[in-house]
């Protein structure tokens, strides 16, 4: 195997880093971050406009990682627990980070990917037409998903989503997805 | 008919439909993982309440946070209240942000464009 997680996580994990965390993805555990960086928000002073960007995206971002990890299967690798995932929040100069890390199947990379090349590609008002139309037209899955999450974060942020597909092997990728949100936050209308 | 009141939850807002005043109050946050769950009793309630609605309907909305999961939720409470509107009673909805938070006057904006409902857009300054 080429690809090691710890190095990849070690990697994610420099700098000032608010919350690093890699195991199972559950209720609980989103409950306990979402605790956490509401109250290292509030220490930092920042505007409030700034902690609710910062702490919506991060709802999105990790309810999008518990909905959509895929499991390896057991006895697959035992170094990795199931619904296992990955999750760093830092602040860097002027921005937040938030990566979050997931096993993805590789049959599913192409659409994921061409997902999110097009969400990059739109301007603003092309992701709110986008937003309205899947929030209008599509039902939610049973997951309780909806697809909106990364619209929703790309709409927010105003930023691209960083991504990358680490491969793994024949039938697995780890999916690594970064979301930035800038500490001055630019009029829209700008 | 029965009033629905759930009190909040750091998850779930509070709730309060008042069927004798007409009036239909969601506040405070709501980005539970799956919001279905949550939002399946309104949406009952709301369906019988059409049956026999009063003249005027008040509708409070006022989130601090919500989750796509919920943001359809939300989208099919107003849809129930689209149905009261559209049968000639009155239906008036209040969506309350706080101060600068365009994120929340934005996601009201594509709701009113969506439902065929007048909106008040409400800004709470502290």
């Amino acid at each position: 195997m080429n690809f090691s997680i710890e190095d990849y996580y070690a990697d994610l994990i420099d700098g000032n880093v608010l919350l690093a965390y890699k195991g199972s993805i559950t209720t609980d555990l989103i409950n306990n971050v979402l605790d956490t960086i509401e109250s290292k928000l509030q220490d930092f002073n920042e505007p409030s406009k700034v902690r609710k960007k910062v702490y919506n995206v991060l709802v999105e971002s990790l309810q999008n990682l518990f909905h959509h990890i895929d499991d390896l299967p057991e006895d697959y690798d035992e170094e990795y627990e199931p619904r296992f995932g990955i999750l760093v929040v830092t602040k860097e100069k002027n921005r937040y980070r938030i990566s979050t890390g997931n096993f993805i199947k590789n049959e599913k990379i192409a659409y994921l990917k061409e997902k999110i090349d097009k969400i990059n590609d739109s301007s603003r008002n092309d992701l709110k037409d986008m937003y309205k139309f899947i929030l209008n037209h599509q039902k939610l899955s049973d997951k309780g998903g909806g697809g909106l999450g990364l619209v929703d974060i790309a709409r927010k942020t105003g930023n691209k989503l960083k991504y990358v597909f680490i491969p793994f092997d024949d039938k697995y990728s780890f999916f690594n997805l970064d979301v930035f949100i800038d500490e001055v936050v630019v009029n829209k209308n700008s | 008919m029965e009033p629905l009141i759930i009190e909040g939850t750091p998850k779930t807002p509070t709730v309060r439909f008042d069927a004798d005043k007409g009036v239909i109050e969601i506040k405070g946050r709501s980005i539970p993982e799956n919001s279905v769950e949550f939002y399946k009793p309104l949406v009952d309630w709301l369906e019988e309440y059409k049956k026999n609605p009063q003249p005027k309907t008040t509708v409070n909305i006022q989130l601090e946070y919500f989750n796509t999961s919920s943001s359809k939720c939300i989208l099919d409470v107003f849809k129930k209240l689209e149905a009261i509107h559209k049968a000639r009673h009155d239906v008036e909805i209040n969506w309350y942000y706080e101060e600068d938070d365009e994120d929340m006057l934005e996601a009201g904006e594509d709701y009113e464009s969506i439902i065929r409902i007048p909106f008040k857009m409400i800004e709470i300054v502290e």
